[in-house]
């Protein structure tokens, strides 16, 4: 088993998602420099946090632009699982890979602090080992997970239950006040049609360990261990 | 032709032209009067603080580099090695709060990856004027943005820092900065240019027309509404390329290509250049044709004193320049061989083929002027004072409602929840702590990081600020369950001309050695910022202290929440009679009256001696430092923090309202298990620590009583609510940020 993390300039999370796969899970991994196109055989790609060019333009703008997201549109077509965390998931969506859009926090700030959020949907790779209809808390740190989408969007997303997580307070109700961005429906994280390219918000790998006072991230990355193995 | 008006303009006075003449042997041209005239800055040549910085305790068995380089660095054992530093950036944040206060980031945090060290935490040390002072609120939010703006877009985390707020600091505000990075002991940088011969090559940021003379203009006060005008000093920051310069730096720091590097920071090529060829006692030969410039027509004059951000100056071994440029086109900078290392002592410039300036390099620094500044004879405020003779309060509850929702010590979420403080995956203890704690990767080590000063005390009495201030930060180290290493302080002032300045800055520097040497901590680095005046008023003085500790395991670290229902609480320490300076006579009295509470420096050792040790033995549940508002906030900390009620019951000698809020130093609020009850007690009687017994851990209320009387009976979740928003409300009652 093998993650492949993506290095675009300016990513922040790479080697903390490195760190998740290959100390804490034992798995081989490799950082993939953005002008590589080739995965280098990852079984498991992931597109990581940070400000990739800075954000300067709009968060994922140029990055979706780099040579190896041909690579990654072609592993995520042949039903590779992707997984975008934060920066990683704005990427996606301007790549085209998940559908939407961010905007600026309701708040107008960056947000650093846990959240809560429920699991929608535990058909994907990057979630089977959550109980579907559980609460999860992890971490945010954005200025922009303000997701948006027309209303058919919005509506097909609900109907194919690719919502993967919703905000929601402690007790798993999903009221206004626990969504701390504003997103539409609460939406934390979404998957694509197929179900294996996921994106959220959040960051499991900043939640991984218990010494760091959580660790109900590192399920989303031993659910992809256990998808591929189920797979083989 | 160098005029009278000219060195005016230059802010160097007649003796110190006078220097430059004897130094050269002629007069010298406008170039090189720019150069000597940042170099010889108040900001650059510390003139005014030198012969007192003398006075610091600067070695020990684990220090690996003290003051004079980019950053001080610090064994913490395993072939692993700390650097750290702190920073002012004052003078531009009050200018233009965002850039002030990003760039003032993106400074430390090259004066660290120059080290040779991956930058792991920041931790920031504001002081903003009263909340309703003209521009202040456009001030907090700005300077707040701008930590955030360029810190969260590189990828490091801030993990605490502190904040403050009084009247006067209306006119100038502090924003001070420390960053602490990791380096394998045995691969430390340093800004030295050696070996003749070798290319001296200019990495990063293209150089512009921004942040001329900005050493010069932090070096002077303000006068009113000059802010305005100053802003084109002020420099801005672009932190993704600051991020392609460190991970560029971090690749070379890798190979051994390189002989010395050294950031572009006050003064830029022009402090780089000379600082590296005088260290290193060799010459350098610039072209200054060759630097990257960001607009035609650039000047010598203006690229060797623009402070654009995000350039380094690297000296490389003349074989594998190659090398080096490689790496950094990699990650699309600039990197240009501007000249070349030589043995003359000298600095020579050229431009367009011609000499522009040729100046000695050791004497630009060894030679700058140091002055030994008139001091006024200091005298602490003596009694008796108003609060000796005031009649109790009525109701403490009330009182301590009231302070926890002031705004120095209400919860400063709305700050740090802007910041990312969890990037890089190694927060252990997030803001809120005692002291911030990052675990390392690879270890079980633990780093524990604090800044500290309390100007209030400093106030009325500088040189026990200065020494509370250290012993504030080793005690809030200890309570997580570190052990104190080292610090760096950024020694905040005003006008040094004026003798009362001078007299508190000394005292201050006095106070902190004197801690320093009690406590066994070095000072391995460090920044003065003088001249924090406008219209002739100076900021209360402001010594700031950032205190680097470590912990050998980091699972045993200890946090200032509660733990669990029927653990024991106990005090640590002597509560005397003390409210002066206390945040109980500024809120609730409304005044600003001493004195500065005692300070005994054995004693505070001893405490921090216990706290690290109870920790390590794992006998506490939960420990936290006695400051801003007395026992009573500590411990509504505790429970608002855990959501635990506690039952206390307070013994000492002493009026209630001081039992409850006065400020007395050298005190720590512990919880433990019962059956550790004998062993704690023990363990204080051993180690020379007061032990007070003062309740128990659990219901839903903080009760406290004192020697038989009730004071208070507060609903946990009441105060939380009114602690963790208080500071919102303030500041978003606001029309308009």
């Amino acid at each position: 088993m093998k993650f492949g993390i993506v290095v675009f300039p300016g990513s922040n999370c790479d080697e903390d998602c490195y760190h998740v796969a290959k100390d804490l899970l034992g798995c081989e991994a490799e950082l993939i420099w953005h002008h590589d196109r080739d995965l280098k055989g990852s079984d498991a790609v992931i597109l990581p946090g940070g400000f990739a060019y800075g954000d300067y333009l709009r968060a994922g703008a140029l990055a979706r632009f780099s040579p190896v997201m041909e690579s990654v549109a072609a592993f995520a077509k042949k039903g590779g699982p992707v997984l975008g965390i934060c920066n990683g998931f704005q990427v996606l969506l301007e790549a085209g890979l998940l559908p939407g859009a961010m905007q600026i926090n309701r708040g107008l700030r960056y947000v650093c602090r846990d959240v809560h959020m429920k699991v929608e949907n535990d058909a994907t790779p990057f979630t089977s080992l959550y109980p579907k209809g559980s609460v999860v808390k992890m971490p945010i740190g954005h200025m922009e997970g303000n997701y948006t989408a027309p209303p058919e969007t919005l509506a097909e997303l609900q109907r194919a239950g690719r919502v993967v997580f919703r905000y929601c307070d402690p007790e798993g109700r999903v009221v206004d006040s626990a969504n701390p961005n504003g997103s539409a429906d609460a939406i934390a994280g979404i998957c694509n049609r197929e179900g294996n390219v996921v994106g959220l918000m959040p960051h499991p790998d900043r939640c991984s360990e218990s010494l760091l006072g959580n660790d109900a991230g590192i399920r989303m990355f031993e659910s992809a261990v256990a998808a591929l193995a189920a797979a083989r | 032709m160098i005029t009278e008006e000219l060195i005016k303009e230059h802010n160097l006075s007649d003796e110190e032209y006078a220097r430059i003449l004897e130094i050269l042997g002629r007069e010298p041209n406008l170039v090189e009067l720019g150069i000597f005239s940042a170099m010889w800055s108040e900001h650059c040549s510390y003139k005014s603080s030198r012969v007192h910085l003398k006075k610091f305790p600067t070695t020990g068995p684990r220090v690996l580099q003290g003051p004079g380089e980019n950053a001080g660095v610090v064994d913490i054992g395993g072939g692993l090695a700390v650097a750290f530093k702190m920073e002012s950036h004052n003078h531009p944040s009050f200018i233009e709060p965002y850039q002030g206060a990003a760039t003032g980031v993106g400074g430390i945090l090259r004066d660290v990856f120059t080290m040779g060290a991956r930058p792991m935490a920041s931790l920031n040390s504001l002081r903003f004027g009263r909340l309703d002072a003209p521009r202040m609120k456009h001030l907090v939010d700005g300077v707040v943005r701008g930590i955030a703006g360029y810190g969260n877009c590189i990828g490091i985390p801030t993990l605490g820092g502190e904040t403050t707020f009084h009247k006067g600091y209306d006119g100038n505000i502090l924003v001070n900065v420390f960053n602490l990075g990791l380096v394998p002991s045995d691969r430390i940088f340093l800004g030295r240019a050696e070996g003749a011969g070798n290319p001296v090559v200019y990495v990063g940021s293209k150089t512009g027309r921004d942040g001329i003379h900005g050493a010069t203009m932090a070096s002077e006060e303000f006068a009113a509404d000059e802010a305005n005008q100053k802003r084109p000093t002020v420099q801005v920051g672009d932190p993704f390329t600051e991020k392609l310069l460190m991970e560029a730096c971090m690749e070379l720091f890798r190979t051994d290509a390189i002989t010395g590097i050294q950031d572009m920071g006050a003064a830029g090529l022009t402090s780089s250049s000379f600082e590296m060829a005088g260290r290193a006692g060799s010459g350098v030969e610039l072209d200054l044709s060759k630097v990257p410039v960001r607009e035609t027509g650039m000047t010598p004059y203006e690229i060797m004193l623009s402070e654009s951000q995000e350039r380094m100056l690297l000296v490389a071994h003349r074989e594998r320049l190659d090398e080096v440029l490689a790496i950094f086109h990699k990650w699309e900078l600039d990197a240009v061989e501007i000249g070349r290392v030589t043995d003359s002592g000298r600095v020579v410039l050229f431009f367009e083929g011609k000499i522009v300036a040729d100046l000695p390099a050791a004497p630009l620094s060894d030679r700058a002027p140091c002055y030994d500044r008139p001091r006024a004879a200091l005298a602490p405020p003596a009694g008796p004072f108003l609060w000796q003779s005031e009649p109790e309060p009525s109701d403490y509850g009330g009182c301590l409602k009231r302070l926890l929702a002031s705004p120095n010590v209400a919860e400063k979420s709305w700050i740090w929840t802007q910041y990312d403080h969890m990037v890089q995956s190694n927060t252990v203890q997030r803001p809120g702590g005692d002291a911030a704690v990052m675990r390392v990767k690879g270890t079980t080590k633990g780093i524990a990081m604090k800044s500290d000063v309390n100007p209030f005390f400093c106030m009325f009495d500088p040189y026990r600020g200065g020494a509370i201030a250290v012993a504030e930060a080793a005690r809030s180290i200890a309570a997580t369950g570190a052990r104190p290493l080292a610090i760096t302080d950024c020694l905040n002032f005003g006008n040094p001309e004026k003798p009362e300045v001078m007299a508190q800055f000394e005292a201050a520097v006095r106070g902190i050695a004197d801690a320093c040497r009690a406590l066994s901590v070095p000072v391995v680095s460090g920044n003065v910022s003088l001249y924090n005046e406008t219209d002739g008023r100076a900021i209360p003085p402001t010594p700031t202290v950032g205190m680097v500790g470590l912990m050998e395991d980091v699972g045993k670290h200890v946090r200032v929440a509660f733990r669990k229902a029927g653990d024991l609480v106990a005090v640590l320490g002597t509560t005397r009679d003390e409210l002066g300076a206390s945040e109980f006579l500024r809120t609730i009295r409304g005044r600003d009256e001493g004195p500065c509470p005692e300070v005994d420096l054995d004693a505070e050792k001893r405490l921090v001696d216990l706290l690290a040790t109870l920790s390590e033995r794992g006998m506490v549940a939960s420990a936290h430092d006695v400051s801003d508002g007395g026992l009573a906030v500590a411990l509504a900390e505790c429970s608002m923090q855990s959501g635990l009620g506690a039952s206390i019951a307070l013994d000492a000698a002493v009026r209630k309202s001081a039992q409850l809020f006065g400020e007395s130093t050298g005190r720590a609020v512990i919880s433990f298990a019962p059956e550790h009850e004998a062993a704690v007690r023990a363990l204080a009687t051993e180690k020379g620590v007061p032990f007070s017994a003062a309740g128990w851990v659990g219901g839903d209320t903080l009760r406290i009583e004192a020697r038989g009387m009730q004071l208070l009976d507060e609903p946990v979740a009441a105060l939380t609510t009114l602690w963790r928003t208080a500071f919102a409300h303030a500041l978003e009652s606001a029309d308009v940020l």
